[in-house]
């Protein structure tokens, strides 16, 4: 976990749990629909990694991606 | 229930779970937790001959296949039931694609994060109004006088209907989830009681609109354009206060139920307000309020068992978090968990319409009970009582508070 870390979210597996939104505020916004995606170009600033794992750990669907770079 | 036990034909006994499993025995009302357990170790899915044919499947896998799987398994009937009546459409819940999706992102935007944060303020000056009532007696019931009245009065604010109607939906819902299991007659009665009532909102709204969900929907436009029909806006009305009322009561009453019975997670929530959503989420994964449904359509095999057309699915959300495979310490209240996947709103395109909504009241329930009554236990000279069926959750809580005994 040395690298920096990316995130993506998979727009065809997200249902808008939201669970994203509410462990990383900073990493993820919602739509109109309350669908997630992912803030910018998906950098994770540093600092918030570990918010990026546990966004990760806490999607039902399995729609969210952290990509080490 | 005690009010009409005596027109409905109560079903045998269980004596073969595994073979002939049934989710009205008054043993799995009670404590469902061991049977799942038994079951899932026999296999991934189960069947009953009951309710004129139902899988259960009992693992984490099981419960997201046939989510997933639209193609073989339909949400037309999303109630598992002794009878199968005519379908009674409350769109999107019972609607299949390609008509689900257009008629959910109708009321998706109403129930994001944000729109639902609009209405915390009304929903703690309602936690509080219900409190003063009860915080000087030393005790409460707190199912009937608390977690009841939190989402009846809250989806009737959002609705824009009156909220001293509350006891006549909470009347509808208990005819149509509970009683409704077994006797068709007073679950038509009710929907057909509670569509009248909607249509006279409607009505209402033409003459003089509003703003609020009701008319919110009267204005919406379907993918062609065109206004929808008074059907369609009555059965997705049907639908919130259906699924937006005792499920919250239950997951209310379940998290103070847990807490009134564990000192310890109740003492570090109080000092550690921000771990508030993360022992929320955990407490909706082990004590989740809602099984769904849904009619097999083909034959297919989920988890490499066979199911075939004409049965029902007990969509047990419930039994897949408590499933060891998934969740490490399964049957343990883990209150800071920091890996959980919990599907207690569903998983795939039915995720529930109103977690958003639901997760704020809960929330804000137990900040609000836990600022005005940071010291409360069971009643022991009391009994604690639970819903039957598929919405699961504490119908009498009695509890003291502070030195009361």
């Amino acid at each position: 976990m040395s690298g920096k870390l990316k995130i993506r979210v998979d727009p065809e597996k997200c249902q808008g749990h939201a669970r994203c939104k509410s462990l990383a505020p900073g990493l993820f916004d919602l739509d109109e629909f309350g669908n997630a995606h992912e803030r910018g170009d998906g950098s994770v600033p540093a600092g918030l990694e570990d918010r990026a794992w546990l966004a990760r750990s806490n999607c039902p669907e399995i729609a969210i991606e952290v990509i080490e770079e | 229930m005690s009010d009409s036990a005596s027109v409905i034909p109560e079903h045998p006994p269980v004596t073969d779970w595994i073979n002939d499993f049934d989710h009205t025995d008054p043993r799995w009302t009670e404590n469902p937790f061991p049977i799942w357990d038994a079951l899932r170790a026999h296999s991934p899915v189960v069947h009953t001959e009951r309710f004129l044919g139902c899988y259960l499947p009992t693992t984490y896998e099981a419960v997201k296949e046939i989510a997933y799987d639209t193609e073989h398994f339909s949400s037309r009937r999303v109630i598992v039931r002794d009878v199968r009546p005519e379908v009674i459409p409350s769109p999107p819940i019972t609607s299949d694609p390609p008509a689900h999706k257009p008629a959910k992102q109708l009321l998706l935007p109403s129930f994001t994060p944000d729109a639902v944060k609009k209405l915390e303020p009304r929903v703690r000056a309602i936690c509080n109004a219900l409190i003063d009532e009860f915080v000087n007696d030393g005790r409460c019931d707190a199912a009937a006088r608390y977690t009841k009245h939190i989402p009846v009065r809250t989806i009737a604010h959002m609705l824009g209907i009156p909220e001293e109607d509350g006891d006549l939906f909470i009347r509808w819902i208990h005819e149509i989830l509970e009683l409704g299991i077994k006797n068709n007659d007073l679950l038509m009665g009710a929907i057909h009681e509670m569509s009248a009532y909607f249509a006279g909102q409607i009505a209402q709204r033409k003459k003089s609109p509003t703003d609020d969900l009701v008319s919110t929907l009267m204005n919406a436009k379907d993918i062609d354009g065109q206004p929808l029909s008074d059907a369609h806006v009555v059965g997705s009305l049907r639908l919130l206060l259906i699924a937006g009322i005792d499920t919250t009561w239950s997951a209310i009453g379940s998290a103070l139920w847990h807490l009134a019975r564990t000192r310890s997670d109740c003492q570090r929530l109080i000092v550690e307000p921000a771990l508030m959503p993360i022992a929320i989420e955990e407490l909706l994964r082990a004590y989740s309020p809602v099984t769904m449904a849904r009619e097999v359509t083909k034959e297919t095999t989920v988890s490499g068992c066979p199911v075939k057309p004409g049965n029902m699915v007990l969509l047990s959300f419930p039994a897949a978090n408590r499933d060891p495979a998934m969740f490490r310490d399964a049957d343990k209240v883990v209150i800071d968990r920091k890996e959980n996947r919990h599907a207690a709103f569903g998983l795939g395109i039915h995720r529930c319409v109103g977690s958003n909504l639901a997760r704020m009241e809960i929330t804000v329930a137990i900040e609000e009970w836990l600022k005005r009554i940071p010291d409360f236990r069971l009643d022991p000279a009391g009994r604690v009582t639970w819903s039957e069926g598929t919405v699961r959750g504490p119908r009498q809580l009695p509890i003291l508070f502070g030195n009361a005994n």
